[in-house]
């Protein structure tokens, strides 16, 4: 039953935080900060303890910053610890998969979307399978065909399962961009006499900038981060997941090389997410919406 | 007319063939293989023998292996995350969808940890809860509460939670997100029709944002338990399954098997039991959600 009562002007206005009692709000807000200070601390952590010797991090001045910047933390990362290898192998590694992820699901997409035939809503279902099977699932079957024909310690070892596993996704989001580009520009195209392929490569795909952001940053983040495919396949040829842990295996009492070493895995992340966080956040809705 | 269709044929089967090719040459065919290796006793170095049903059969019953305790981690796991962190990520979601001072701000800050390395985590991690000089222990001994400094990794009773504590934190931003775009997608007219009617905040959460977005809310409990069954990258990084496999679960177990015992038939059968366990949690979910309308 709804109450009756006099409305007032505010009842009108912005009535989001009006209505709130002014103690549960002042409470609401401590709780929010209380947790953001709970997720950024480690980072804040992370980036000082990275510039701080063992004195420092051991006691003298445990969470605060850094009295004296010792910069040679990056240099035995980067250099002992090999950490420059390893964002070289990660850089190869993220930009071959991306480059991949776009042209395939682009093909895919358009086949899917703007070519005529039966079936293409069968073969889209089939395609959305590839978001719920887990990587367990492949491991031992690829890892025998690696070894198999010597590619262990590849990159493309790497390369190929990573394009497959990001591919679901990237249809997915190829596909939202695609249905927004009006089918005229294909009609003009074709009675101008373009064939399929020339109005793919050269009407299409460059009115797929925002879908190629996306799609990018999404795949960027999977390989970037992945760590029981690399962790297995290319124990020789580290990528940074691997490679931190390789470090920290060596460097058990000095903390400084290892916090370096999670800052150069990290800042390529934030920074990208510092520029693009509201795109970031949107890739990984529009996965869980239809996912 | 003949030939163009037969053209458009072609050219639907190219521009298909790359996407196709990947995707069942490393997704599709693999699990069938991986069932078919799962009846099978092999090992890295080809020798191969058919058993039927025996990698099944030991990995239910021996207890050296300890399936089922693996399996009562990762459901514990997955009941956390449930019951603990989508409750507290739909509360920070319900109070910033309803639009406060701040909201991009705080959304983007608890959105961070989702995008940082399992790995970096798993390592800032490891020092803080380093028994001698470890942020947590350190904090504690400062507040003089002695007693309560542990081995937090390397004791059997607080093994399992000290693991779970930091899987569970840093995807509290990733439910947050998906609910919070739920929340936002509630049309304005219906929550301000509950407002002149004199329904309180409380009451505008419970009778008309939470029914709204329950096809997200569906997404993020299917998500929260499959993920939970999948855990692998921070339970490795911290302990491996150890200490005296007090945290082990079922992907510890499935890459011990693989890699340090070179089972690969009893390592696929974990896999195969992986996926059918996902997909069949994942059904039910989706059943449940559906009586419920």
């Amino acid at each position: 039953m709804a109450k009756t009562r006099e409305l007032k002007p505010e009842d009108f206005s912005t009535y989001t935080v009006k209505k709130t009692n002014p103690a549960l709000r002042v409470l609401a807000y401590i709780g929010l900060v209380f947790w953001a200070l709970v997720n950024l601390f480690p980072i804040y952590w992370m980036f000082t303890f990275s510039l701080k010797n063992n004195e420092e991090i051991f006691g003298a001045n445990v969470a605060g910053l850094p009295q004296h910047w010792l910069w040679s933390n990056y240099t035995s990362a980067m250099k002992t610890g090999h950490m420059a290898t390893y964002f070289i192998n990660s850089i190869i590694i993220a930009v071959a998969t991306i480059l991949i992820t776009l042209l395939v699901s682009m093909m895919a997409t358009y086949a899917m979307t703007r070519l005529v035939w039966k079936g293409r809503k069968t073969m889209n279902k089939f395609f959305m399978l590839g978001l719920t099977i887990p990587i367990h699932a492949s491991i031992v079957p690829i890892y025998i065909q690696l070894s198999k024909m010597h590619m262990l310690n590849t990159y493309q070892a790497l390369i190929v399962p990573y394009s497959a596993f990001s591919l679901a996704m990237a249809i997915l989001i190829c596909t939202g961009f695609m249905d927004e580009i009006p089918k005229d520009i294909d009609e003009s195209a074709y009675i101008d006499g373009c064939g399929v392929w020339r109005t793919f490569f050269t009407m299409i795909v460059p009115l797929m900038k925002p879908a190629v952001a996306t799609i990018g940053i999404y795949t960027f983040l999977q390989c970037w981060n992945e760590l029981m495919f690399a962790n297995i396949f290319n124990t020789n040829l580290k990528t940074l997941p691997v490679g931190i842990q390789a470090l920290s295996g060596q460097y058990t009492t000095d903390w400084g090389p290892i916090g370096a070493a999670l800052v150069v895995a990290t800042f390529p992340t934030l920074l990208v997410y510092i520029f693009l966080s509201k795109r970031i956040q949107d890739s990984f809705i529009a996965g869980a919406v239809k996912g | 007319m003949k030939k163009k269709k037969l053209i458009n044929g072609i050219n639907v089967f190219l521009f298909l063939l790359p996407g196709l090719a990947l995707f069942i040459g490393i997704l599709i065919a693999p699990i069938v293989l991986s069932g078919y290796y799962s009846f099978f006793d092999m090992n890295a170095y080809g020798a191969k023998e058919y058993i039927g049903l025996a990698n099944y059969k030991e990995l239910f019953s021996s207890t050296a292996i300890g399936f089922f305790k693996a399996l009562k981690n990762s459901l514990l796991l997955a009941a956390l995350s449930v019951f603990v962190q989508l409750p507290v990520s739909l509360g920070i979601a319900l109070l910033l969808g309803k639009g406060i001072k701040g909201e991009r701000a705080f959304l983007s800050i608890y959105f961070m940890p989702v995008l940082i390395s399992t790995v970096v985590i798993g390592q800032l991690w490891l020092k803080i809860y380093n028994p001698s000089y470890g942020i947590l222990n350190v904090c504690l001994r400062g507040l003089g509460l002695d007693n309560l400094a542990k081995i937090w990794l390397g004791t059997k009773e607080t093994a399992l939670g000290a693991v779970f504590a930091p899987t569970l934190w840093q995807y509290v931003g990733y439910h947050m997100l998906l609910l919070y775009a739920g929340v936002k997608s509630v049309p304005l007219e219906l929550r301000e029709a509950a407002m002149l009617d004199g329904a309180t905040d409380g009451q505008i959460n419970r009778y008309i944002v939470i029914p709204y977005i329950k096809g997200i809310l569906k997404v993020s409990v299917i998500f929260a338990v499959t993920g939970s069954l999948k855990s692998f990258d921070l339970i490795y990084v911290l302990t491996n399954g150890g200490p005296l496999h007090a945290t082990e679960v079922p992907s510890t177990l499935m890459i011990n098997m693989l890699f340090l015992r070179n089972r690969y038939g009893m390592g696929s059968t974990i896999a195969v039991m992986l996926i059918l366990l996902c997909f069949a949690f994942a059904l039910v979910i989706s059943a449940i959600f559906k009586q419920e309308d």
